[in-house]
């Protein structure tokens, strides 16, 4: 059966937002897997710590999978130092999201993130011989090959996984556009990226609705999303489906794709209840139609 | 060579004449199609050209690396074997590759073709590059442009293959390989097609007494008619947050470390690139001869004039982007 996953939280959410949306997902919504850790700047990681076990225990109470996620850019000793320890101390299984995290997990099984690039089956084997079991798709890849991976996944026994909701995960930097946007250093950044809980809103100099800003971290401002999609996605064999939390409600938003995989609803009056739950925000599904990501096309 | 290996761009066989005549110890280049990530029209080597190349090349005790260094589109993995293949059987001296699966098939496979670690794997930590050595067995990394060069100092220390840095250049602000946002609003993206903001996307629009620069419909630039246009590279464009206009990614400017030669070669960096194998024979020469003479003036203990190049950096203006703390 398909299966939904949620997380890692992308965003600065104060520490007690964060657990509480956590504990939420694990007291209500139809949620398979839920991916943990700060993955996009390591100075943020020292607040969610003190809340890490009781969050990891509710989820695992409620019968959720909880996969701590490694972070997407490391660049100085201190944050490698931490992929290390992340690594081993963790007794619960590892998402990799930076290619530095690989050498520490070869041979325990793990899972390979979407900030890892995965275009092919040839990439899908290498990472599944070194022990992968699950590897999720990078957002710009294609329906077409979503479906070649997701053939060559299953006479490899490893999960692929696809981006199915949420601002998309664009670009990542060694420098804060956040702090710089609002004239600040990086090293003495006041924490400012905490203000836009879905990230801060970058419009053209026209006034068009155009990318979100969440720290080192670019996204896409449309919200990426595949409902009516879902039937040939697991019709090629995609099972698990990943959902990037955002400040809406996740709740209603998992139970909507929930309903839309097990055909308790149809697509295409879903998508017009989850821009409801979005306020009326602008959708994209273009990347997986071979379109500009940005693109929103009727099937 | 003397105190760096100098690596220069060619996108054509006249650029990379003039790049050999210039100075160059090795050239990069890429065949004509979506192998590498400077898939440009007009641009790239047919196999007979590259042929001549390295002939040229070779006959004149320089290099010449095959750039192959987007993802391999699943299902069609054909045009990626077949540059690496083809590398091997023309004489390339070493491919640059970043796609896992390429590395793979490459790894091992034609002896005397040296592997090089594309900045498009973005591997950006010794453990990264020692997994992609031990792995593939990789000869050299191209260090991904958000390092300091303390970061990169340190790096050096623990990782026994060699390392290239990016000197001179058009510059990503974001970690190479790891951004869509060309693809975001036009389809078309580096990683998977070997372009960002391609130009058959770029619009020019007059707009009363100003021109807008589009990128796939969406405005990337406003100048005022006497301002210079410059092209909507989709992270120089100015946009607004917050309230506030700015060019919030970056402004439109080019890497140019060349004044840092003495940091670089303390840091251990062995070998430095210059980007741009969509330029011209002249600005090739021009930049090339310019490096030549610095690294050479450097190598014979002289002060090393670091004002030749203002003239061809984007805009006029230059950074010396993550190397120095000014990111942090």
């Amino acid at each position: 059966m398909s299966k939904l996953s949620y997380g890692p939280v992308l965003f600065n959410w104060s520490p007690e937002t964060w657990r509480d949306a956590h504990f939420r997902i694990a007291d209500e919504a139809p949620i398979d897997s839920v991916q943990l850790g700060e993955i996009v700047c390591s100075k943020r990681a020292p607040f969610l710590a003190p809340h890490l076990p009781a969050v990891i225990e509710r989820l695992q109470a409620a019968g959720k999978e909880v996969i701590l996620a490694s972070p997407a850019l490391v660049t100085t000793e201190r944050e490698r130092q931490a992929v290390r320890e992340l690594i081993e101390s963790a007794d619960l299984p590892i998402e990799a999201n930076d290619i530095g995290a690989l050498p520490h997990l070869a041979g325990r099984p793990h899972m390979v993130g979407p900030l890892v690039n995965v275009y092919n089956e040839q990439a899908l084997a290498w990472m599944a011989k070194r022990g992968a079991t699950r590897v999720t798709l990078p957002a710009e890849i294609a329906g077409p090959a979503i479906a070649t991976i997701a053939a060559a996944a299953q006479a490899l026994s490893v999960e692929v996984e696809v981006q199915v909701f949420g601002r998309l995960p664009l670009a990542i930097s060694a420098r804060c556009y956040h702090a710089r946007a609002l004239g600040l250093h990086k090293d003495g950044c006041q924490f400012v990226c905490g203000q836009d809980a879905d990230g801060m809103e970058v419009t053209t100099l026209d006034g068009e609705a155009f990318l979100a800003v969440n720290g080192t971290q670019t996204l896409s401002q449309s919200y990426h999303a595949l409902l009516p999609e879902l039937g040939a996605l697991t019709g090629a064999g995609v099972t698990r489906f990943r959902l990037w939390p955002h400040a809406c409600d996740m709740v209603a938003v998992a139970r909507l794709f929930r309903d839309v995989l097990d055909g308790h609803a149809e697509p295409g009056p879903a998508l017009e209840t989850l821009r409801g739950l979005l306020g009326g925000a602008e959708l994209a599904n273009g990347y997986y139609h071979g379109k500009q990501g940005v693109a929103f096309a009727a099937e | 060579m003397g105190a760096f290996e100098l690596i220069c761009p060619a996108g054509t066989l006249a650029s990379l004449k003039a790049a050999v005549d210039a100075g160059a110890d090795s050239v990069y280049c890429g065949f004509r199609d979506e192998t590498n990530a400077r898939n440009f029209p007009g641009l790239n080597f047919s196999r007979a050209e590259m042929r001549q190349g390295v002939e040229y090349a070779h006959a004149r005790g320089k290099k010449v690396f095959l750039a192959a260094n987007t993802y391999a589109a699943a299902g069609r993995f054909a045009p990626w074997k077949a540059a690496v293949d083809d590398a091997a059987a023309i004489g390339l001296d070493a491919v640059i590759l970043a796609d896992i699966g390429v590395l793979d098939y490459a790894a091992g496979r034609h002896d005397g073709l040296g592997l090089h670690l594309s900045v498009q794997a973005s591997a950006s930590n010794p453990d990264a590059i020692r997994f992609y050595q031990e792995a593939f067995g990789i000869r050299r990394v191209v260090l991904p442009r958000v390092l300091t060069t303390a970061d990169i100092a340190r790096l050096n220390q623990e990782v026994s293959i060699e390392t290239e840095v990016f000197v001179f250049g058009g510059m990503c602000p974001m970690a190479e390989g790891r951004c869509a946002l060309s693809s975001y609003v036009t389809g078309l993206s580096p990683n998977s097609q070997g372009v960002c903001s391609p130009a058959e996307h770029v619009r020019y629009e007059e707009r009363g007494t100003q021109m807008v620069s589009r990128l796939g419909g969406y405005t990337i630039n406003v100048f005022e008619k006497d301002e210079p246009a410059g092209y909507p590279t989709l992270c120089k464009g100015r946009f607004v947050a917050r309230g506030k206009t700015s060019y919030l990614f970056e402004e439109p400017t080019s890497l140019n470390a060349i004044g840092m030669l003495p940091e670089l070669k303390a840091a251990g960096v062995v070998a430095l690139k210059i980007e741009g194998r969509q330029r011209g024979r002249a600005y090739i020469q021009q930049v090339v001869s310019a490096h030549r003479a610095a690294i050479d003036a450097f190598g014979a203990g002289r002060a090393v004039a670091s004002d030749r190049l203002g003239a061809v950096t984007e805009g006029g203006r230059e950074t010396t982007g993550a190397y120095t703390k000014a990111w942090r």
